[in-house]
């Protein structure tokens, strides 16, 4: 495909963008602003502060946002330990990892397939500052100091990164970003002094807080959990607020946004931050959940299986990072049994292709088809069908 | 979100209820014992990992799946030799699956990480699949982590007395940037060069790389040979290129480089490794009777028609063993897993494992001590 091709490409899955997230009927803090047309009758303005939340969220509100809201808080208590911690927690990680590529995407346009070397260094930075089993070379900072240098550290990184890669488009931004990431699987993997190498860093926990130990089953589906609702519901203020607003105008027309007085670079490489502190979050949260972070963590073959989730989801909504990274966990876990043991990852592949081949949005896409099929009347006020 | 994890908890619920009959029944005499076994199908050592799992599929096959009135349930999993991924592997099986006791798994580095993760189950057994890293059950070992196969340092022996037998005066040792190797350079290296050798250029390459050319290109002239510590498919890459590039000096192998699984990728290399002097737990030539029948028995198992190899790997080998002692000790308390199985681990700790290369008793630090036998194609 070449460049022109390319970016004819992007621009024709996007022409019907803007405009979309004026509909978004689950979060109308700030539609009050943007889409006039939505105010309802009953009046918001004339309430006090509590009254107004109350009738925005009675407004925005609906049954399956409860439903779903009840289904995370009581999923542990219905799951056994381990669907808890490897699928729960570990979705909700990679969700997060996921949703800091989709944001990118989805709202900045740059495909980065650097967000599991963002969320690498800073699970590196946290064992390196923090303690592991590696005493020579962990400096056994307290660990809230740890997390939040690592945090710091990754986000300046995911920044330097976006300052290499935003001159670029398309094709050649996921090249450059692939290079990035490669570049530091190799210094990982062949460093000792500091990244002790192929062995990595081990005996990576979670701090025992409030007589609590963090990386038991259901207080880490917690952790990560209030994590990940914090990254999404960030995800989902940021691109109401006018940065967003921005960075959606400079995904669909850098020039003419660049016309009128805002700056370009600034706008993505100030995204590629943002994005740099949810896949933070994520990495350290990866390190907890694994007690480990080794080379084989920041490889090639996670850096791909990012991308593989936040396009399996769809990347049109915050929440598909989410959706994709269930699918996903649950058939990297559970493909063994389903058949023959020497041959499970053509299962993986074969749905991974089925989903992208049926709907070039992932599962999003596909529920936006299925319902404006079944229900018609539905569809024509459904966000999603608008999207398409 | 709420339809795609549906099944999530549907699942769970029959996790549960298959729980509960589990506990119930488990104390009873004639229920099936469950044996989770996690080798590399993935990754650069799926070939050993798939004739790893022939191995330990043949201890059972030799008790015809029952030790002590029970059943043997072998449940499989799969990683790609990194640890995490092992440890995700191992999870599931412990914590899914549910089973009593848990074999594997094969390379170093996931080795170390499934001590760990032993920890944390202190009333399941672990016992080692094929990692030979010294570290595993050397530092901080886990006290329900067993190995019965002796390990990388503890391979090499004798091949450093044979390459200085044979001239080799300076050796170059290429191996791969992971535990196992460097257990298997430093056996090898303190017994050469206590004798008088010289290794005077270590390349440490990534494991599962694919090009050698730079490291084939600072082979210096004036080595005498190269010791190889590469493993499947990397070992394949290697010395295919390296003849490719004209290569000549002799080959000294390590213990997984110089193995069937290694042996049988197709192509003429095979034949240039034909009188490769290399160290390891078994020989496929050792003509001791028990060595001979177990061989017979692999071969009349999986037959080469049926994807065996033509000798069973290193991988079989040590995979047998472990799952052999497994059974073992199962059998010498009876098939009783009750207590929190602490009957089942003294067992073992205390057994003298048979096996077609000898005895094999660990020496308090669940470390096995075994003889080593040099081999040469």
């Amino acid at each position: 495909m070449s460049a022109a091709q390319w970016r004819r490409a992007m621009k024709s899955g996007e022409s019907s963008a803007p405009g979309r997230h004026h509909v978004l009927p689950a979060h109308a803090g700030a539609a009050t602003a943007t889409s006039p047309a939505h105010i309802p009758v009953y009046g918001v303005q004339g309430n006090s502060d509590a009254a107004g939340w109350f009738a925005v969220l009675q407004r925005s509100l609906q049954a399956r946002h409860i439903l779903v809201a009840l289904f995370v808080l009581l999923f542990p208590l219905l799951a056994t330990p381990f669907i808890t911690f490897q699928v729960g927690a570990q979705s909700l990680i990679l969700g997060m990892i996921a949703l800091s590529l989709g944001f990118l995407a989805g709202y900045g346009g740059m495909v980065s397939l650097a967000q599991m070397t963002v969320a690498g260094i800073a699970g590196y930075a946290m064992a390196v500052l923090g303690t592991s089993s590696a005493t020579e070379i962990s400096l056994g900072w307290p660990w809230w100091i740890a997390v939040a240098f690592a945090l710091l550290i990754a986000v300046a990184c995911s920044a330097l990164i976006g300052w290499l890669s935003v001159r670029t488009e398309g094709i050649y931004t996921i090249m450059i970003t692939l290079a990035i990431g490669v570049a530091f699987y190799y210094l990982v993997l062949q460093n000792y002094s500091v990244f002790n190498g192929f062995q990595g860093l081990r005996e990576l926990k979670p701090p025992t807080l409030l007589g609590i130990g963090w990386r038991e089953p259901i207080p880490f589906y917690f952790l990560s959990l209030a994590c990940a609702l914090a990254g999404y519901f960030l995800v989902r203020y940021v691109v109401r607020a006018p940065f967003g607003i921005a960075l959606q105008g400079i995904r669909d027309n850098p020039r003419r946004m660049g016309a009128l007085g805002y700056s370009v670079v600034a706008h993505r490489v100030a995204a590629y931050a943002l994005s740099g502190l949810i896949a933070a979050v994520g990495g350290i949260l990866l390190a907890w959940y694994n007690a480990l972070i080794t080379p084989g963590s920041v490889g090639m073959s996670w850096m791909i299986n990012i991308l593989v989730i936040a396009v399996l989801g769809g990347v049109k909504h915050p929440i598909g990072a989410f959706v994709g990274a269930i699918v996903f966990v649950l058939l990297q876990t559970f493909a063994i049994d389903l058949i023959d043991r020497e041959r499970f990852n053509l299962v993986i592949g074969t749905v991974f292709l089925a989903i992208v081949l049926f709907s070039p949005d992932g599962l999003l896409g596909l529920w936006a088809k299925l319902r404006s099929r079944f229900s018609p009347k539905q569809a024509i006020s459904s966000p999603l069908r608008r999207q398409l | 979100m709420s339809t795609k994890s549906k099944p999530i908890w549907v699942r769970s619920i029959v996790g549960a209820a298959a729980a509960t009959v589990l506990v119930g029944g488990a104390l009873a005499q004639g229920t099936p014992v469950k044996i989770g076994l996690l080798a590399t199908l993935e990754g650069p050592f799926a070939a050993g990992g798939a004739d790893g799992m022939r191995g330990a599929e043949l201890a059972v096959k030799q008790r015809n799946g029952m030790v002590a009135g029970r059943k043997i349930e072998v449940i499989k999993g799969s990683s790609d030799a990194k640890p995490d991924v092992a440890v995700n592997a191992t999870r599931k099986l412990v914590e899914q699956d549910k089973v009593d006791i848990m074999v594997g798994p094969l390379s170093g580095g996931e080795g170390i990480a499934v001590k760990d993760y032993a920890k944390t189950q202190p009333n399941i057994t672990f016992i080692n699949g094929g990692s030979g890293a010294q570290a595993t059950t050397l530092v901080s070992p886990a006290p329900n982590f067993f190995r019965f196969n002796t390990e990388g340092a503890q391979w090499m022996a004798g091949l450093g007395k044979a390459a200085l037998a044979k001239g080799y005066k300076r050796v170059m040792v290429i191996a791969e940037d992971y535990a196992f190797p460097y257990s298997q350079v430093q056996g090898f290296m303190s017994e050469y060069c206590k004798l008088g050798g010289k290794v005077p250029v270590k390349a440490w390459v990534p494991l599962g790389g694919k090009d050698y050319s730079s490291v084939i290109a600072t082979i210096p002239k004036d080595v005498d040979a190269l010791l190889v510590v590469l493993g499947g498919a990397d070992a394949v890459n290697f010395l295919t290129q390296y003849e490719n590039s004209g290569g000549d000096k002799p080959i000294l192998g390590g213990s997984i480089t110089v193995s069937q699984d290694v042996l049988n990728y197709k192509g003429k290399r095979r034949d240039s490794l034909v009188g490769t002097l290399s160290a390891g737990p078994l020989a496929d030539a050792y003509d001791g009777a028990e060595w001979k029948a177990f061989v017979a028995d692999y071969r009349k198992n999986y037959p080469v028609s049926a994807g065996g190899y033509p000798s069973p790997s290193l991988f079989a080998y040590v995979y047998y063993m472990n799952m052999k002692a497994a059974l073992d000790g199962l059998d010498a308390v009876k098939g009783d897993l009750s207590g929190n199985q602490v009957k089942y681990r003294e067992a073992l700790s205390k057994m003298v494992l048979k096996t077609p290369t000898g005895d094999v008793r660990l020496d308090g630090t669940a470390r096995p001590s075994a003889p080593p036998l040099s081999r040469r194609w």
